[in-house]
């Protein structure tokens, strides 16, 4: 479920609010609210769309599980999906390299 | 084709709520709706997509990403693409059918390419489309149903239809919930593209599929078939929602002692993962890939790895806990029956598409793994959407119908006993999440089960109206009740095992039962048999 919104790399665009298909968020006059947690269906979309990596969807669709911001910051995870996909400039070449033809039928 | 420069208008109503006028609404922004709002538009069509969430990022596509039933027009291939599905799916599919939709799909899948999507180039240099990124390509269909004069309207659930005073549907109702009001659309059609029910599962993506568009159009009369073919569930880690099954052929499942579990497979073995689940922990190590096969693994699914990477879990040389979690009608092929080429229902005015509608006709009583409904999804929101205006043109210029609210549920005021949502989803899931329950079905846990579901229907349709706050998640929960009744009805008037239904008191497949099982009603479930096609043909030869 989701867990963290960084403050500090947050700039208040909202874009997760809109494009949470569990409508998670709630808007604030700064940034955004977890407001409904149990909501989340951890599907990690917002994670995709959030311009600034601010975003941590932990991996436990049933359970919350508390997660450290500083720590995170520490390792790669802020962001990881959106490299993964290739939806970061850096990886923008990573979206074309599916490779699930070579894996079908096995 | 010339692109659609005419919108749905919007009509000046007091604060509170917004109101279109359209000649095609389509309630669903997933691959089928969006396919539908497209062609629908591509067809001079005035448009509108009524979506739950965001389109785009809403449904079991965005999130999980698929497989696609894409095949060259060769021959041979698409004889040996039809051939090798037919027993899986126990001979409930229609020839026909499986062949317009390998033409459709071909033909959509290359308009994504010539639209830009980023398809993977192999060694010999070509183009391979038979997979698709969900973010990627969700993210394309909404850019393309925008530019297509499409109003789209995000967190807008539908509630319920419309319909004039014939009956037929003219539009529907429902909430933008970021908004807190109401929205209505009044169209000369409608799609329902809602897509299935997997209660509230948690499997990837699907949280949004609650059955909604199921109740909607049961509420106006329509029928649904194959809903004994509902009982998918997905591999996922126990912690987790990633259930994409694929890399699961890589695997090894064992036991907590860490001696492996006879029969266990993702592929034909997933019945000895839920048996031995219901004993107790069951473990996955993806230990059957090399080097060359992970590496194409992780470039292929990135999201498959998130569970595993955010826990520290090495999934091809450590132990992981397993469990399967429910799919519903998602990976199943049950529902709205489709009468004819246009994916009409059984209801004037009302379209079908995608996993809102049944898969019967493509993938018989078994899918998951072959890319089919990813197929249906395209196909059949291409033929809807073309359906749905074609019919709303040939209805002329709008008239001056009488409208009337075909929601039941939720919106009466009764005894005054409040409609309590968690508590009824809680109590749907308790019947049908249970191996013992759904994945092994038996005459007498089936008619157990339906006793306690009919009379949570009882209850509910004597409960009072819902609050405001709580219309939606109480429309979610009655959807997912109704959903219910359907296919254990259905799955009871099936009385063999075929396909991914099995019954424990019918263990075989019986020749005589090569029909489908069609269903209806809210107040009162029924089932009927209806044919298959080679059996009408047969008898229209004799
Ligand atoms: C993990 C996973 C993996 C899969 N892998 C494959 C695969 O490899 N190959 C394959 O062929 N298929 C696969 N499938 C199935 C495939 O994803 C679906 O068949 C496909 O998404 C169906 O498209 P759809 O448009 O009908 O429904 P969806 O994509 O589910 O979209 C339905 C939309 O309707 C909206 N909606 C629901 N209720 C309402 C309402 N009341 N009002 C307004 N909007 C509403 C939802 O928000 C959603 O956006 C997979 C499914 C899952 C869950
Ligand atoms: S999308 Fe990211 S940057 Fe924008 S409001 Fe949400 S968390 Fe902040
Ligand atoms: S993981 Fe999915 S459901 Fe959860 S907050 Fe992010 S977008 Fe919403």
């Amino acid at each position: 479920m989701i867990e963290v919104i960084d403050a500090e790399r947050c700039t208040s665009c909202d874009i997760c609010v809109n494009v949470c298909p569990t409508n998670v968020f709630d808007k604030t006059d700064g940034i955004p609210v977890i407001a409904r947690q149990s909501d989340c269906q951890t599907c990690f979309l917002c994670e995709l769309y959030c311009p600034e990596d601010a975003l941590y969807v932990a991996p436990h669709a049933d359970t919350p599980c508390p997660t450290d911001v500083v720590a995170l910051r520490e390792t790669a995870a802020l962001g990881s999906y959106r490299r993964a996909v290739g939806w970061t400039d850096q990886t923008r070449d990573l979206r074309g390299i599916d490779r699930s033809y070579l894996l079908f039928g096995h | 084709m010339t692109t659609n420069d005419r919108r749905a208008e919007q009509r000046p109503v007091p604060g509170g709520s917004v109101e279109f006028d359209a000649d095609v609404l389509v309630i669903g922004g997933g691959p089928a709706g969006t396919w539908a709002a497209v062609s629908a538009a591509e067809r001079g069509a005035r448009v509108v997509l009524a979506d739950k969430g965001f389109c785009g990022t809403s449904g079991a596509t965005a999130a999980a990403g698929t497989g696609v039933w894409y095949v060259d027009p060769d021959p041979a291939l698409r004889e040996a693409a039809m051939a090798n599905r037919e027993k899986l799916g126990g001979h409930l599919q229609d020839r026909r059918w499986m062949a317009r939709v390998l033409d459709q799909t071909y033909q959509d899948g290359n308009r994504l390419a010539a639209w830009g999507y980023p398809y993977p180039v192999d060694d010999s240099g070509k183009s391979q489309r038979n997979s698709l990124q969900g973010p990627e390509y969700m993210r394309l269909m909404r850019k393309r149903t925008k530019q297509a004069s499409v109003t789209i309207l995000d967190h807008s659930t539908a509630l319920e239809l419309l319909v004039d005073d014939d009956g037929a549907v003219a539009g529907a109702s429902g909430v933008r919930r970021q908004k807190h009001d109401r929205w209505t659309v009044r169209a000369k059609a409608v799609v329902i593209a809602t897509g299935g029910c997997a209660f509230l599962s948690k499997t990837l993506g699907s949280n949004v599929l609650t059955g909604d568009g199921y109740l909607m159009a049961a509420e106006v009369g329509a029928e649904f078939s194959s809903m004994e073919f509902s009982n998918a569930y997905a591999i996922s880690p126990a912690f987790g929602s990633v259930t994409k099954t694929l890399f699961y052929g890589w695997a090894t499942f064992s036991y907590e002692d860490g001696s492996v579990v006879p029969g266990a497979a993702s592929k034909g073995g997933r019945s000895a993962i839920a048996r031995a689940l219901l004993q107790g922990p069951v473990y996955a190590r993806l230990d059957k890939a090399d080097g060359n096969v992970q590496r194409d693994m992780r470039a292929s699914q990135p999201n498959f790895f998130l569970p595993f990477d955010r826990t520290g879990i090495d999934p091809f040389s450590e132990r992981f806990p397993v469990t399967l979690r429910l799919e519903g009608t998602v990976r199943g092929t049950g529902g709205l029956r489709i009468v004819d080429d246009s994916c009409a229902t059984s209801v004037p005015g009302l379209y079908a598409a995608g996993d809102a509608a049944t898969r019967e006709l493509i993938c018989g009583g078994f899918t998951g793994g072959g890319s089919h409904n990813a197929a249906w999804a395209m196909s059949s929101g291409t033929w809807a959407g073309r359906g749905a205006a074609d019919y709303a043109r040939q209805l002329g210029p709008a008239r001056q119908r009488r409208l009337a609210s075909a929601g039941t549920v939720a919106f009466r005021s009764r005894s005054n006993r409040p409609l309590e949502p968690a508590v009824l989803a809680r109590a749907v899931q308790d019947e049908v999440y249970p191996y013992e329950l759904n994945y092994f079905r038996h005459a007498s846990r089936l008619d157990g089960a339906l006793a306690r579901l009919d009379a949570a229907w009882v209850d509910v349709s004597a409960a009072d109206a819902a609050s405001k706050d709580d219309l939606l998640r109480a429309r979610e929960s009655a959807a997912m009740l109704a959903t219910s009744r359907w296919m254990y009805r259905s799955a009871r008037a099936r009385n063999e095992s075929r396909g991914m239904h099995r019954r424990d008191d019918y263990p075989d497949q019986d020749d005589r039962q090569r029909h489908y099982v069609t269903s209806g009603g809210l107040d009162e479930v029924w089932t009927a048999v209806r044919p298959h096609a080679d059996a009408s043909y047969a008898e229209a030869a004799e």
